[in-house]
């Protein structure tokens, strides 16, 4: 039997122990009328040899075309000792470390992460992450709005240029909770949201305020002048980053005059393949004075009865398992067996490595912008741009796509999916992986796709 | 054991020291305006690769797992988790699919994803499935929206509470108000059921569901299920299923047919996808004919010509939304696929008969021992109570004692403390994956934990003493809290001079 280890005579001896004739006889507290049908969908079990075929078959069907999607999740080189050390059994099997003493590595680890995560994002706490970039930001929304009491309104800014799943996850995990969320338009020329777009909020009582760095379009924000202009009102800013683009570029604690309030972003650049979405982490980081109002888990460090130090999960009287209906989020799970992988991917490559990965997404995606442009597609805004850019393909933008996909070459995210005025703007990422050949390949195929 | 046997990696960083093969080239500097540049380093570790691998190596030493340890603890389902399942799910294949990857290019995985939809239909009587929630508590989100969903577009929107039994999870209603709803907790009777007096007195036009797991968190089947279901759906109300108990009932008793409306499964504990450390989990939701047109987006459909595609807003109109940036957590629903296809038919059913046999062996041979169960008289399920209410009492011996002994003995603890509702209770579930030889051990720990508890209270309380570390104050630590490493700084605020040996 696969994974059950029990032989005939042990099956023997244990129903003879407890009393019963069979195994059946264990469920005899079930009402016979509920009893289930024999399974139709199942098929029979499969030996590992024979799962292993269908897999591989089904793996190498989906092909290996060359992808310059990014749009929230990005390719990039992970170093071979990651996950197999983060697939350890010790770290792959064990459960939360609520028994701090019998689960020291997971949190140890969790504790370095807290520390490397706020690092990166300048700010002086953080907890031991969340389910993805998405969520994060809709319980950095819940969280905001804990911290700021003085607001009675519960109105939060929110970008038109932050990325479009992001207001629509928002939309669904806090739609009952009566925040209203108010979207600030970007501008159609340079692709950035100007700080004059807030005008219409300047005398409204606003609860928080959502900037994107670089937002959805891969634009760089005047992030100083958006942040000044919450902080004259006090209004909390969250700031929605991606970790890889943090070597480069000014990190959120010194935006501003003072830095932000609270920061997520998806963790996925940091170490998690694109694995069809999931599963990645989102990161949350804070400032300490807001950190008793953090939802997730957070590992602090402590002395154990010799005096000597370890690891433990603290401030608990926030969470579900204590606090019941009063917790700040319903949420249990951090996304341990990530976070791991995170940890180890931003050990391996230090602030030199992280530089390098960022500066050679920066330089290819440039790279790919100017040798299009010498077959005329251009980028679609005139603003300054980080390792993604939204690229005017033109009216046949959709059939183009399709056909350089065809071709072997994941063109990138069709923009009019939606933003009606985009339409045919593909947006296109090339990080460090990529060669000058694929660069080639990208303009030789989109070209042919054009003939076509 | 070395100096730096406790080092964190930053102490263990040397200034000019990289694990330089793991990064691209270098390339010139870029053209970002210098007022968005960042001016200092992070300070991330600077390690080389061996560095980095023996620290973390060592670390994960420092961990009780399942593949090191038994680990019974109570509604986790801490079973084995094949290694194949993980194996596969990380192909090449999978692994770099984008998940914008256009559907002409992922029909591997689509049809790979529709497959698991089936099977759990099959499996829970359900007549959809979602595998968009990203753990169990988002499962519970996501099946509450719908409830709401479902109330709000009849303009039934009155009703305004969620019953839940009060030796529910947390997570039931801390659900419930994130949803927007008010929480009416319910009494369990002495027999562990729901006590059906209280529920029908809680029912009325306010009644919006109910959140119930079934068997219930105390180890017990709720016979009088169908009862239940009935007098909340007479009141107007809806059921929900929490699934973190469905290992004890897989292939013989399904949701579906109990009368639930919705419900969510946890693949990382009946689909055996790993815990990780807390995560990544899944929470896949099933749905009944009438909370249908609410699902969440993405889940996967058949394109009409032989293949599959997501289906979005436009296909449901009236879904509640999306539950993350992309599809949910894709890697863990391939494991829990390769895990169901390698067990088959015959292995589901096969799954709560010998986790059931493994808990009612356990506990009887725990209760020779010397040990109370909370609930004698009843069959226990994958799982059962131990309470210590008397040890407790004559020995100063508490569950948390126990939990902490165990740790010397080589054995995880069981849940402590929960459900809150039964004193100094132990919450132990074996799971099916482990054998006689290993239950016999455990009873022989216990037995010596009680035998040594008459003697010796005072080495029992200060336990454990054969860790890395021994008891915490956790007190302490959240008064003086320290989340974040600081580098140590001399007088003059500079980084002090880094000292140590190599690891």
């Amino acid at each position: 039997m696969p994974f059950i280890p029990h032989t005939e005579e042990d099956i023997r001896a244990m129903l003879d122990r407890i009393g019963a004739d069979s195994i059946e006889d264990l469920f005899d507290e079930i009402p016979k009328e509920l009893r289930a049908p024999a399974l139709e969908k199942v098929p029979e079990g499969l030996n590992e040899m024979a799962i292993a075929r269908l897999m591989q078959e089904r793996a190498a069907r989906d092909g290996m075309a060359s992808n310059f999607i990014g749009a929230g999740a990005y390719e990039h080189h992970i170093p071979a000792a990651v996950w197999q050390i983060a697939t350890r059994g010790e770290f792959y099997s064990a459960y939360t470390p609520y028994q701090a003493e019998a689960s020291q590595g997971t949190l140890q680890l969790i504790y370095e992460y807290q520390t490397m995560i706020s690092r990166l994002t300048g700010m002086e706490a953080s907890n031991a992450s969340l389910y993805d970039g998405a969520s994060a930001l809709a319980e950095a929304v819940l969280m905001a709005v804990r911290v700021n009491r003085r607001s009675k309104s519960k109105k939060v800014l929110v970008p038109g240029a932050l990325h479009p799943d992001y207001r629509r996850v928002i939309h669904t995990l806090i739609g009952n909770q009566g925040i209203e969320l108010v979207e600030i338009p970007f501008d159609e020329t340079s692709g950035q949201t100007p700080v004059e777009a807030l005008a219409p909020f300047a005398d409204d009582d606003v609860t928080a305020m959502i900037i994107s760095q670089p937002n959805f379009f891969g634009i760089l924000e005047d992030v100083d002048a958006l942040t000044g202009w919450a902080e004259q009102r006090e209004i909390p800013v969250i700031a929605v980053v991606n970790p890889v683009s943090l070597a480069l570029l000014k990190p959120p604690g010194e935006w501003g005059s003072n830095g932000v309030d609270i920061v997520v972003g998806e963790g996925q650049p940091l170490g998690a393949p694109l694995s069809s979405g999931g599963p990645y982490f989102g990161f949350m980081t804070t400032r300490k004075k807001h950190i008793r109002q953090m939802p997730g888990r957070i590992v602090g460090r402590a002395e154990d009865a010799d005096g000597k130090p370890g690891y433990v999960l603290t401030l608990q009287a926030r969470e579900q398992h204590i606090r019941r209906s009063k917790a700040t989020s319903n949420i249990c799970t951090n996304q341990g067996l990530v976070v791991t992988a995170a940890t180890i991917h931003m050990s391996m490559l230090g602030d030199e490595g992280l530089t390098r990965v960022a500066e050679a997404c920066y330089a290819n995606t440039h790279a790919l912008v100017e040798k299009l442009a010498a077959k005329g597609i251009k980028p679609r805004f005139t603003g300054e741009y980080f390792h993604e850019v939204a690229l005017d393909f033109g009216g046949d933008a959709a059939s183009r796509v399709q056909a350089m996909a065809d071709a072997g070459v994941l063109a990138g995210y069709e923009l009019s999916r939606d933003y009606a005025q985009l339409d045919g703007c593909v947006l296109a990422c090339a990080t460090e992986t990529k060669t000058d050949a694929d660069l080639e390949q990208y303009v030789t195929t989109c070209e042919q796709a054009k003939a076509a | 054991m070395s100096t730096m046997e406790n080092h964190l990696i930053f102490e263990r960083s040397r200034a000019g020291r990289s694990a330089v093969a793991q990064a691209p080239r270098a390339h010139a500097a870029t053209a970002i305006p210098a007022n968005l540049r960042r001016k200092s380093a992070p300070g991330l570790p600077a390690a080389s690769e061996l560095d980095v691998v023996r620290h973390y190596t060592r670390l994960s030493q420092k961990n009780f797992s399942i593949d090191t340890e038994f680990y019974p603890l109570g509604s986790c389902t801490m079973k084995y988790n094949p290694r194949a399942c993980n194996s596969l799910a990380m192909l090449p294949g999978f692994l770099n699919r984008h998940p914008h990857a256009p559907a002409s290019h992922s029909q591997g995985f689509l049809h790979t994803m529709f497959e698991l939809q089936e099977m759990l239909k099959d499996v829970t009587g359900m007549k959809a499935v979602s595998l968009a929630p990203m753990a169990g508590a988002q499962g519970e989100f996501t099946g509450v929206a719908m409830i709401r969903a479902y109330h709000d577009a009849r303009g039934d929107s009155e009703r305004r509470e969620i019953i839940v039994p009060d030796a529910a999870h947390g997570t039931n209603p801390a659900t419930a108000i994130m949803c927007g709803y008010e929480v009416r907790e319910i009494p369990t009777d002495e027999s562990g059921d729901v006590n059906l007096e209280a529920l029908k007195e809680a029912v009325g036009p306010q009644t919006a569901g109910i959140m119930l797991t079934n068997p219930s968190t105390v180890g017990v089947f709720e016979r009088r299920i169908s009862e239940i279901a009935k007098i909340v759906h007479d009141a107007g109300g809806l059921l929900y299923y929490d699934g973190a108990n469905l290992n004890a009932i897989l292939g013989k008793v399904r949701p579906g047919d109990m009368g639930f409306d919705v419900i969510h499964m946890n693949l990382h504990k009946t689909f055996s996808t790993p815990h990780g450390g807390g995560g990544p989990g899944s929470g896949a939701v099933g749905v009944g004919e009438r909370l249908l047109p609410y699902m969440p987006v993405p889940h996967v459909i058949e394109n009409g010509e032989g293949g599959y595609r997501f289906a979005t807003e436009t296909d449901y109109p009236e879904t509640i939304g999306r539950l993350s940036a992309f599809a949910g957590n894709a890697g863990v629903l391939l494991r829990a696929y390769v895990y169901m296809r390698m067990l088959g038919r015959e292995g589901m059913q096969r799954v709560s008969e010998f986790a059931t046999l493994n808990a009612n062996y356990l506990a009887r041979e725990l209760e020779s021992a010397g040990f109370d169960l909370a609930y004698p008289e009843r069959r226990a399920t994958h799982e059962f109570i131990v309470t210590l209410k008397k040890q407790a009492k004559e020995l100063g011996l508490t569950a948390g004692d126990v939990a902490k002994r165990l740790l010397d003995h080589g054995y995880h603890a069981p849940t402590t403390y929960f459900p809150l509702l039964v004193p100094e209770c132990l919450l132990v579930e074996p799971t099916e994956t482990e054998s006689k030889e290993t239950l016999d051990g455990f009873v022989e720990a216990m037995a010596a934990i009680l035998e040594e508890a008459g003697r010796d209270i005072d080495t029992i309380k200060a336990s454990p003493h054969n860790l890395p570390n021994r008891r915490f104050n956790e007190v302490a630590a959240a008064k003086a809290l320290d989340v974040v490493y600081q580098e140590p700084r001399d007088d003059e605020g500079e980084p002090a001079p880094r000292t140590g040996t190599s690891g």
